[in-house]
């Protein structure tokens, strides 16, 4: 009997914790709040943290610098652990609780898609960084983003193929798993082949997978030009390993997402090309520089989503200012009128919302340190 | 490229493929043998011995020399690791309804995975394993590659070994007794405590060097690489017949190969649902599995 | 004695009627916020979906894995209902259990008739390969971008969070009821009797295939029906939603709350899911933390945390019982809640 009374006493104290802990939280301050919502856990953790650390980069400095509208700005960051219910989760929390002035998130295509709708209804400017799936702004006016879509990207890639490096038969290896990786594929298919190129083989495995040799196996019977592999850099080391061991000599093409490839893969990779937000390279002195800053403020290399979130976090700040109030229908209006060089380039935004920037075109080449590095073969403008 | 290279291009890669498989399906078959238990935690040794082949390999640099060093590094640290978790996990759970000893499984399982994640010397990120520069010799137009003659010959040199011990050793014998009838075998003294064990230790060192093989056919190493290899070993396991070992040899070559020619000649989007398709086909109509011996449940 | 029994049902039945519109007047007031609510929601749906697996795992004693496959049938089967046959929502969550039961019924066939571990696995793959099959079916789920703009229960966006609310809270309070009641009955005792001893049931008389099959399909309708209410509720649906993790969330909570025991499950399932919200700081952790419950609790206390409290129930009639008798001082109250 006691140790059962013990047991609900400890239960009723700690519900009772929970409840003080959830309504002492709230005070009034004279600052402007901003939410994120990034997963910051699960498996794209490591994107989702960095991301994270140059927001709040992005937000201490316009901080230094006094602020925006003179006030100070608070970044109020969510973890949606890569769980779309869990990202629902943390809007209606940012939005009815913390009551934030805009979103900046979230990191992946699902979860964003996920709170698009509620965010328009809610009357929540949301501006994502990096969710490159076409139908994220379909939403509604207050729905943004910063990095360029995917279908977009997949033609512009197509487009390069075709006229620059002369291609007429492609084949296509892709995660069926992964919207971002069938997105790719599809817009590459269809600029590749209304510009009078023929597909010769389109294989696909399932997210996870180890082993590509089957799908290798039949891509080279079909002896295509170029194979576009839309992935992320850590199985494009797998499969372009598993590609070269077949003896299969065909240009490769990618597209950001294997922006970190260089440090992974082996020489291999020579010789192949892919798409890019943004060219790390030595000319630019803003990338320079925010590559420093960011060195030397977290330690490590940031990566592409990495310098997304601080261009979003500039431009949603600007327009902030620009519009005199946190009013979204407002904002919304200055955020239509960005229109100057952020880090990943010069940004506008079109109709839909999304941004007209760039495409930058890199080739992998050796190093004079022995080591993979890119190199800048064009800009495509769209 | 004729269909016929093809067909046989595939059936290497196929093999390959499914010698890993036999290796790990080993570890679970003798394990339910003798204790009537899915280690469902037994995909994570092979995760945890392919990330011990990659730390010795880091630090020595990759020879054939010190590959064979990894292997001998990352086997017995396994086997250690397969009895601890059979200590501490499994033995308390020995007499209790199996469905605890299951979710216990599947707990030890989870907490390897996600140990391993938040663990910072290995940490979320898959890295690349180092390996032997890539040889491909060509035979009639097929391409063998050296990592594919490493895997056959270790799979089957362990393959051998194992066979070895099961049958001509005293241990061995002791594992064959307490598998047929554990309480018969304790009452003609032998120390059915130990033999489990035993049987833990040789099944997750199979693991390990199937760890290794994995890596070094697939070189990249994360902390869910074993998830994968796992179910499908076990499937292979199923397919064999659970509890004996050639089957779980000739399953792991047959999933191997079935599951490579699926991918290269009809979907390579149905492969996983073509395993289990296989299992489940295998349970409806020979549910002891091809070799195995179908035992009535007794009180 | 007649009358004690119908005075008793009233009195619960007012009870559950009382305490109902009172947790709904709060969400409406927002008193409970929003944000509360919604977890609270999700929250139900867990409920539902975790008492649907421990039918199967905690009173039949088969483990399943799956159960995230079958609530993503659900959850598909009423969004494509709807979104495209134009299906009223009602009918069309009924259909999402059904779909999903027979999904069950197709699986346990083979399987049930083999030892229980083989359930495990085989569940355990179904729940894999769902999210291919679902993954493939571009047309109707979307594909991986997952399925947008799936009609919610109302349209009005103020009362959409109360309605919600509701409609998930009455449908637990119909599982809650369907269970406990079928646990009271014949089929309920041998289902409980094959866990207990599956031989011995089987000597018994008792067709434990049948049971089992019973019970599993039972128990995939009602993951299914889950998934059915998620879908309208969340609005977005997405095959990485229902991954093995989401599987093994729900076996924690029916572990936690104690296998077999409805009333562990309820307070597990709101606990866990309310606690995941403060948890979060944990990070990464949290996966290492999870599996450790399960471990613990297998070793040291397999009953959960219901077993503390001797595996008792939480019962309706029996608190009514002590009203009544509190109200019309029969006879000294002595018997706490009955079993």
């Amino acid at each position: 009997m006691n140790k059962k009374l013990l047991v609900i006493i400890g239960i009723i104290v700690i519900l009772a914790l929970v409840l003080v802990a959830v309504f002492s939280g709230r005070r009034e301050s004279d600052t402007i709040k901003i939410g994120t919502i990034m997963s910051m856990s699960g498996v794209v953790s490591a994107y989702g943290i960095q991301t994270r650390d140059a927001i709040q980069m992005a937000i201490d400095e316009i901080n230094a610098k006094g602020g925006v509208l003179g006030k100070k700005v608070e970044l109020i960051a969510e973890d949606d652990e890569k769980n779309p219910e869990k990202t629902m989760n943390a809007l209606i929390k940012l939005a009815t609780k913390d009551k934030v002035a805009a979103i900046i998130g979230a990191l992946t295509s699902d979860c964003t898609l996920a709170i698009t709708k509620e965010a328009q209804q809610r009357n929540v400017l949301l501006i994502t960084p990096t969710s490159t799936n076409d139908r994220v702004t379909e939403a509604g006016d207050l729905i943004f983003r910063s990095c360029f879509k995917d279908s977009f990207q997949g033609s512009i890639v197509a487009q390069f193929a075709i006229e620059t490096l002369g291609a007429q038969k492609a084949a296509i290896l892709y995660d069926m798993n992964n919207d971002y990786s069938t997105g790719l594929t599809k817009a590459f298919q269809d600029t590749f082949e209304s510009l009078g190129g023929r597909m010769v083989a389109i294989e696909s495995y399932a997210g996870g997978d180890k082993d590509f040799n089957a799908q290798i196996t039949k891509i080279k019977a079909a002896a295509p030009d170029v194979l576009f592999i839309p992935d992320y850099y850590n199985t494009i080391s797998l499969v372009i390993k598993q590609v070269r061991n077949q003896g299969l000599n065909v240009t490769m093409l990618g597209a950001d997402g294997w922006d970190e490839l260089t440090g992974q893969a082996g020489d291999e990779a020579i010789g192949s090309y892919f798409s890019n937000h943004y060219s790390p390279d030595a000319d630019d002195p803003d990338v320079q520089e925010f590559v420093r800053k960011y060195r030397s403020r977290y330690n490590v290399t940031p990566n592409a989503l990495a310098v997304l979130g601080y261009d979003a976090t500039y431009i949603l700040l600007e327009a902030i200012e620009r519009a005199g109030t946190t009013d979204p229908q407002k904002v919304k209006v200055a955020m239509m009128q960005t229109d100057r060089k952020f880090v990943t380039g010069h940004i506008k935004f079109d109709e839909q919302r999304n941004p007209v920037k760039s495409v930058t075109m890199l080739k992998i080449v050796k190093g004079p340190d022995g080591k993979l590095t890119t190199e800048y073969v064009g800009q495509v403008n769209p | 490229m004729g269909v016929f290279q093809q067909i046989l291009q595939q059936m290497i890669n196929g093999l390959s493929l499914g010698s890993i498989y036999a290796l790990l399906a080993l570890g679970y078959t003798m394990v339910y043998g003798i204790v009537k238990l899915i280690n469902f935690a037994h995909g994570d040794i092979l995760m945890i011995g392919a990330f011990i082949g990659y730390f010795v390999l880091i630090k020595l640099g990759v020879t054939p020399g010190t590959l064979i060093v990894a292997f001998l590094i990352s086997m017995p640290f396994c086997a250690l690791l397969g009895v601890l978790m059979e200590k501490i996990c499994y033995k308390p759970l020995r007499n209790a309804p199996r469905i605890n000893a299951l979710i216990t499984a599947i707990g030890v399982s989870f907490f390897l995975e996600n140990g391993a994640r938040v663990l910072p010397v290995i940490g979320p990120n898959p890295r690349v394993f180092p390996t032997l520069p890539p040889v491909t010799h060509h035979l009639f137009g097929v391409g063998v590659s050296r990592v594919q003659i490493i895997i056959f010959a270790v799979a089957i040199g362990l393959m051998l070994v194992l066979n070895y011990i099961i049958n001509y050793t005293k241990i061995g014998k002791a594992m064959r007794a307490v598998s047929f009838d554990k309480g018969a075998s304790y009452l003609m003294g032998i120390n059915v405590d130990r033999v489990i064990s035993f049987t833990f230790a040789l099944g997750s060192a199979l693991a390990a060097a199937a760890g290794i093989l994995f890596a070094s056919a697939y070189p990249q190493v994360e902390p869910y690489m074993g998830i994968m290899p796992g179910l499908k070993a076990f499937i292979a396991a199923v397919l064999g017949g659970i509890g004996s070992i050639p089957g779980a040899m000739l399953g792991g070559f047959i999933l191997g190969v079935a599951e490579t020619l699926a991918k290269g000649f009809l979907s390579s989007q149905m492969a996983d649902a073509i395993a289990f398709g296989l299992l489940i086909i295998i349970l409806v109509v020979k549910p002891a599995g091809i070799l195995g011996i179908p035992i009535n449940e007794k009180v | 004695m007649q009358n004690e029994r119908l005075k008793r049902t009233i009195i619960s039945i007012i009870l559950l009627v009382l305490v109902s519109v009172f947790l709904n007047v709060l969400v409406a007031m927002r008193i409970i916020d929003e944000y509360t609510t919604q977890v609270l929601t999700i929250g139900a749906i867990n409920v539902i979906v975790a008492l649907g697996l421990n039918l199967i795992s905690g009173f039949t004693g088969q483990l399943a894995l799956g159960h995230a496959g079958f609530m993503a049938v659900g959850a598909y089967t009423t969004a494509a209902l709807v979104m495209k046959l134009g299906f009223p929502i009602f009918p069309a969550i009924f259909a999402g259990g059904l779909v999903s039961a027979l999904f069950g019924f197709l699986i346990g066939l083979p399987t049930l008739r083999l030892r229980g571990d083989y359930l495990a696995i085989v569940t355990l793959g179904f729940g894999e390969i769902i999210r291919v099959i679902m993954i493939n079916l571009a047309e109707i789920t979307g594909g991986p971008a997952g399925l947008k703009g799936i009609p919610p229960f109302t349209n009005n966006f103020f009362w959409r969070p109360v309605v919600s609310f509701g409609i998930v809270y009455l449908f637990l309070v119909l599982v809650v009821f369907l269970i406990s009641n079928l646990l009271k009955s014949s089929p309920g005792c041998a289902i409980v009797s094959i866990r207990e001893d599956e031989i011995a049931a089987n000597a018994m008389g008792i067709n434990v295939f049948y049971y089992k099959m019973f019970a599993f399909t039972l128990s995939a309708f009602i993951a299914g029906l889950g998934g059915g209410l998620y879908a309208p509720f969340f609005g977005y649906l997405n095959p990485n939603m229902f991954t093995f993790l989401k599987s093994v969330e729900f076996l924690i909570i029916v572990v936690l709350g104690g296998m077999g025991n409805i009333t562990g499950t309820v307070l597990a399932g709101f606990g866990l899911t309310y606690l995941q919200e403060f948890l979060r700081f944990l990070q990464d952790y949290r996966l290492v933390i999870y599996p450790l419950i399960l471990i613990v609790l297998m070793l040291f206390q397999p009953s959960g945390l219901m077993g503390l409290f001797g595996n008792r129930e939480f019962s309706l009639t029996g608190l009514a019982e002590q009203i009544n008798q509190a109200l019309f001082r029969k006879s000294p109250a002595e018997k706490a809640g009955d079993k």
